[in-house]
């Protein structure tokens, strides 16, 4: 118990998400395979794994660099479609799905990287809100290229087009990408193990990035901005790393998210998606790992769970969602809890109550 | 000719925006927040003159009051609920909530009036004008929208130089702290500025329903995130950059669909945007924010 209690911090996080995420596997794979999920909870089980790696990205970018995005889902846009376009590339060869799947993952990390530095650079000179609109921009910028691009491979490699299918001149093949329609007939190849392995690969990166020189960096940039400055950090590069770290990231679910669906279109990757994954972090804690996790498998789910509410349950997310916020944010209900915790605590306890009460304010 | 054509249009446009964004900088300006409901308070906006005008066949004018006392009233409703007891917590906190509230209208919208879109009918009564033997056609809701622009502009403008309340919402977009020592109540200020903004958002919601005449929950987001560009584009928090930001990203649009691509207009106006940002970082006519060491 005492071990427990002296473990490092990185340590005890480390244990708690790894472990988290293992456990679930180790629980919910064999109930899979035995065909005891029902077949909507099964379905939801590598979107989870999507939504996670992506909160647990966003993470970085808005708990540790503090920055607001608004357009995380338009990394996962540009991770989804060269993901599915590598795997049409693949079509023809021999290699099993699980090549494919990684091949379509890295082909999806690396594109969004170089979508995230392409956004980056700009990006990290702004602050604040305007830092905020300016991911929503472009956001929205890759959702409208993209849902006016048209992709074809053929034996004459890959095509390219903005007007029309016709335009491709394809050689006996049809086109993957078809503009507004978005990408159809994609292999289903994603599943859960590999969905499990990204949300580990992603959080063995995250957290070992928030853990080393350039994690301290970031979350001293967040701190403060012009002290962290002062004592001789680079700014760009720190805030351009993390950014762009999360971007591949996001990219590698957008693969890992395509692969689960046989089509998939640009719309799918709205605001509303980037505003989703924001929710999830939010009420998971910023700079929380494992509450990101826990907050994004339950959020995911509530609608799921709601199901037999129907129409109203949108509604009830709604409201959950505000009543959260407050209760968990108004200066009243803190103060109201404070009370109430310090007549249920021991005598020795009480001044350090006290000092976190007048701390909050 | 084409070219004047799709210039009036895109003053049309840019005007609704330009309405919708004096919403959203208002309230940037005085409570800091950005209220991403606004949206959707047109869509209710747009569609209680619907329902006054289908329902109760009211006549328009009765109608669009209508609209605009509820929006008012939700307007208000909203602030005091949701906002208020946030007033002190982290703007991400209170962006959350502003989403929560956003969906919360879209559902119970979706609820009431179901998603099949509505045809909405135009609420001017006049005919388009015709000019150059019909080779130009202004369209008598570009008058009224255009009209209604400058009438609510010039309005806003004395409204917060004049009277008292407008003066009192100037001091506390300026420093709440300080406005509140000198006997401004904060609170009513903020209400206030939420009732305006909402009023607003349902003259918006009626013109932009009058000339693009479908109608759904949905209806407001998209306006709504480009009226927040638009208050972006001129900088977050100042009236007249508002009224500029919108009416550039309605010519921008326009002039991207006629000439470059319909599909790819929404990018360009986003993309114009970035640029902008990039070199005027608090937009054209926002204030440059010295930072204290």
């Amino acid at each position: 118990m005492e071990r427990i209690k002296n473990m490092s911090k990185f340590t005890r996080t480390n244990i708690e998400c790894y472990g988290m995420v293992l456990l679930a596997f180790v629980i919910l794979l064999p109930l899979q395979n035995a065909g005891l999920i029902s077949y909507s909870i099964a379905g939801q089980l590598v979107p989870i794994c999507t939504y996670i790696v992506m909160a647990v990205s966003l993470n970085l970018t808005v708990g540790f660099l503090g920055e607001l995005s608004l357009g995380h889902a338009g990394f996962m846009s540009v991770g989804a479609f060269s993901g599915v376009i590598a795997v049409a590339c693949l079509k023809g060869s021999a290699a099993p799905d699980w090549t494919k799947l990684l091949v379509a993952i890295i082909v999806g990390g690396i594109l969004a990287g170089v979508a995230g530095l392409i956004v980056g650079v700009p990006v990290i000179r702004l602050r604040g809100d305007y830092l905020a609109i300016v991911t929503l921009a472009f956001g929205e910028i890759i959702k409208n290229i993209i849902n006016c691009l048209y992709v074809g491979v053929d034996k004459n490699g890959l095509h390219f087009s903005m007007t029309s299918a016709d335009e491709l001149g394809l050689v006996d093949a049809s086109p993957v990408l078809k503009g507004p329609q978005g990408a159809t007939g994609i292999p289903k190849i994603s599943t859960f193990t590999s969905g499990v392995l990204l949300i580990l690969f992603t959080l063995f990166v995250v957290l070992n990035l928030i853990n080393s020189k350039t994690g301290r960096a970031v979350t001293a940039i967040r701190d403060n901005r012009i002290a962290a400055e002062s004592v001789g950090i680079n700014i760009t590069r720190y805030k351009l790393t993390a950014f762009v770290i999360s971007a591949i990231l996001a990219g590698m679910a957008g693969a890992l998210y395509a692969m689960n669906f046989s089509s998939i279109a640009a719309r799918k990757f709205d605001f509303n998606t980037s505003i989703l994954v924001l929710v999830f972090v939010v009420l998971g804690g910023m700079g929380n790992i494992p509450g990101t996790i826990i907050a994004t498998t339950l959020l995911y789910m509530l609608p799921e769970l709601l199901r037999q509410f129907a129409d109203y349950r949108m509604l009830i997310y709604a409201v959950v969602l505000i009543v959260v916020m407050i209760a968990t944010n108004s200066e009243r209900i803190k103060l109201f809890a404070d009370r109430i915790r310090s007549v249920f605590r021991r005598d020795d306890d009480v001044p350090d109550a006290a000092g976190k009460g007048g701390g909050a304010k | 000719m084409t070219f004047i054509s799709n210039l009036i249009n895109g003053i049309s446009l840019g005007s609704v925006y330009a309405i919708i964004a004096l919403g959203y900088t208002m309230v940037y300006g005085i409570a800091k927040m950005l209220n991403f409901a606004h949206g959707d308070v047109i869509m209710v906006g747009a569609y209680m003159a619907f329902c006054a005008m289908s329902y109760l066949s009211l006549p328009p004018i009765a109608a669009i009051l209508l609209a605009m006392v509820v929006c008012t009233v939700l307007g208000i409703v909203i602030e005091a609920l949701a906002y208020k007891p946030l007033r002190k917590a982290s703007s991400l906190a209170v962006l959350i909530t502003a989403i929560g509230v956003s969906y919360l209208l879209q559902n119970i919208a979706l609820l009431i009036w179901g998603s099949a879109p509505k045809s909405f009918n135009s609420v001017v009564g006049f005919d388009s004008i015709s000019l150059f033997d019909g080779r130009l056609i202004i369209t008598s809701e570009t008058v009224v929208t255009v009209i209604a622009c400058i009438v609510i502009m010039l309005g806003l403008t004395l409204f917060t130089k004049k009277t008292k309340i407008g003066k009192g919402m100037r001091a506390v977009s300026e420093d709440k702290d300080a406005a509140e020592l000198m006997g401004i109540n904060v609170n009513v200020t903020i209400s206030v500025t939420f009732a305006i903004g909402s009023a607003l958002a349902a003259i918006a919601g009626v013109l932009l329903c009058s000339a693009y005449p479908t109608l759904m929950p949905t209806t407001g987001s998209m306006p709504g995130i480009k009226a927040f560009t638009a208050a972006v584009f001129g900088g977050i928090g100042s009236i007249p950059g508002a009224m500029l930001g919108g009416i550039l990203l309605g010519l921008i649009e326009i002039f991207s669909k006629a000439y470059i691509s319909t599909a790819l207009s929404d990018a360009i106006v986003f993309a114009v945007l970035i640029v902008v940002l990039l070199v005027r970082p608090t937009g054209i006519l926002g204030k440059k924010i010295a930072e204290k060491v």
